[in-house]
């Protein structure tokens, strides 16, 4: 059993280009995360969320700064969407939550529309003001009837 | 006709022996897989056989299905006007599917026939025989680096082919058919999470290289020890080894959940 120095490297090179590739694919690509990282928790209540769906994108002023992290019904039986977001960015109480869709048949997302006061929303707080989906099929179905009884 | 069914059962017990015989097989190979001494040596030569001298087949083989990928869906897409999700179909469809089964099946007839060839020339040749005749355990001594090499190498040639396919696609949707890269980039990052996709991705390669592993050297060290018993060994891993990839495929992806 000889063995031969300049193979072993090769091997050796071919482990590590090997596992670097998976480690691109887990924690770039897969965004794999070791440990907590510090998320803040805001959560806000509509009526309709449409086909909003856990991981959708949160964003601000079109970037996204966050994610859906869970969806649930509350006791009056509204959609209850929590979501986890960057830490350090102010989002003023008063900021509002909406549910948009990235152009006409695209996914869905919450926008947050900043506010005005100087106080900002913590841990574990809601948004005050929401704006549920707006569904294609309500706008097309009272486009119909507004023209039903226009004529 | 009663001699059809004689064949017919002739051929379902030889199917069961074999399986079984394939079950003891892979039985020896872990239990030697931690008997002194480790064989660390030849595990180092088999993962430089299976694995090393794969990288080209797998980055070449990986960048043009990449690219393939990328001018098919662009095209398709954009008649939706959806090219931004470009990156989202390939990084899913790479990491979960194509990545662990073409990069099986090209391991299979790179690798996984080799490892059969030699190990059946071994047997052919007497070499088995003459280590038994050392007490030397041939499954201890040929077939454990070999099966466990492949093991080894499978999910690392996985991880390369998927890359380089990223990158394919990403020569072609960026730059030849003039995708925003970001775009490209931030698509496949969003669709692509670690706990659905590139585990089952990790998972499906390992058990691949574990069968692949196991189908080579069994095969190799169960042929009939002549120039066409070689020669039915090889074309039998390839074959034996592609069903089960395809078959465990689809077990994985059905028990993992879409």
């Amino acid at each position: 059993m000889q063995s031969n120095a300049s193979r072993d490297l090769v091997v050796g090179l071919f482990v590590l280009v090997g596992l670097g590739a998976l480690a691109y694919l887990s924690l770039q690509i897969g965004g794999l995360e070791f440990g907590s990282q510090e998320k803040v928790v805001l959560r806000a209540t509509f009526d309709d969320i449409g086909g909003l769906s856990a991981r959708a994108p949160v964003r601000v002023a079109g970037v996204k700064i966050g994610q859906v992290s869970g969806i649930a019904l509350d006791e009056d039986l509204r959609a209850t969407v929590s979501m986890e977001i960057e830490t350090g960015l102010d989002l003023s109480i008063d900021s509002s939550a909406a549910i948009r869709t990235a152009g006409l048949l695209g996914d869905q997302f919450i926008a947050v529309e900043l506010g005005a006061e100087d106080e900002s929303l913590q841990d574990g707080e809601e948004f005050s003001f929401t704006e549920s989906a707006l569904s294609i099929d309500k706008l097309v179905g009272r486009l119909v009837h507004d023209a039903g009884v226009s004529n | 006709m009663i001699g059809w069914i004689r064949s017919l059962g002739a051929s379902a017990t030889s199917f069961v022996e074999g399986l079984g015989q394939l079950t003891v097989f892979g039985g020896e190979i872990t239990a030697s897989l931690v008997k002194p001494p480790s064989r660390f040596g030849f595990f180092l030569r088999a993962l430089y056989d299976a694995g090393v001298l794969s990288v080209a087949l797998i980055a070449l083989s990986g960048f043009t299905v990449g690219m393939v990928l990328g001018l098919q869906l662009y095209t398709t897409l954009s008649r939706f006007g959806a090219e931004e999700g470009l990156g989202a179909v390939v990084g899913l469809s790479l990491v979960r599917e194509l990545g662990p089964v073409v990069c099986g099946l090209l391991v299979t007839g790179r690798a996984g026939s080799a490892v059969t060839a030699e190990i059946g020339s071994m047997k052919a040749t007497e070499q088995l025989d003459g280590l038994r005749m050392m007490a030397i355990n041939p499954i201890h001594f040929v077939a454990m680096p070999r099966a466990l090499a492949l093991t080894v190498a499978m999910p690392l040639l996985n991880a390369l082919f998927i890359v380089f396919a990223i990158a394919g696609a990403f020569v072609i949707g960026v730059s030849n058919q003039g995708l925003d890269g970001g775009v490209y980039i931030s698509g496949l990052e969003s669709a692509v999470r670690f706990a659905d996709d590139v585990g089952q991705s990790l998972l499906k390669s390992l058990v691949f290289g574990m069968l692949l592993g196991l189908v080579a050297t069994y095969k190799g060290y169960s042929c009939s020890p002549d120039a066409a018993g070689v020669a039915r060994a090889t074309t039998s891993t390839v074959v034996t080894a592609s069903v089960a990839i395809l078959l465990s495929d689809y077990i994985i992806t059905a028990l993992w959940g879409v």
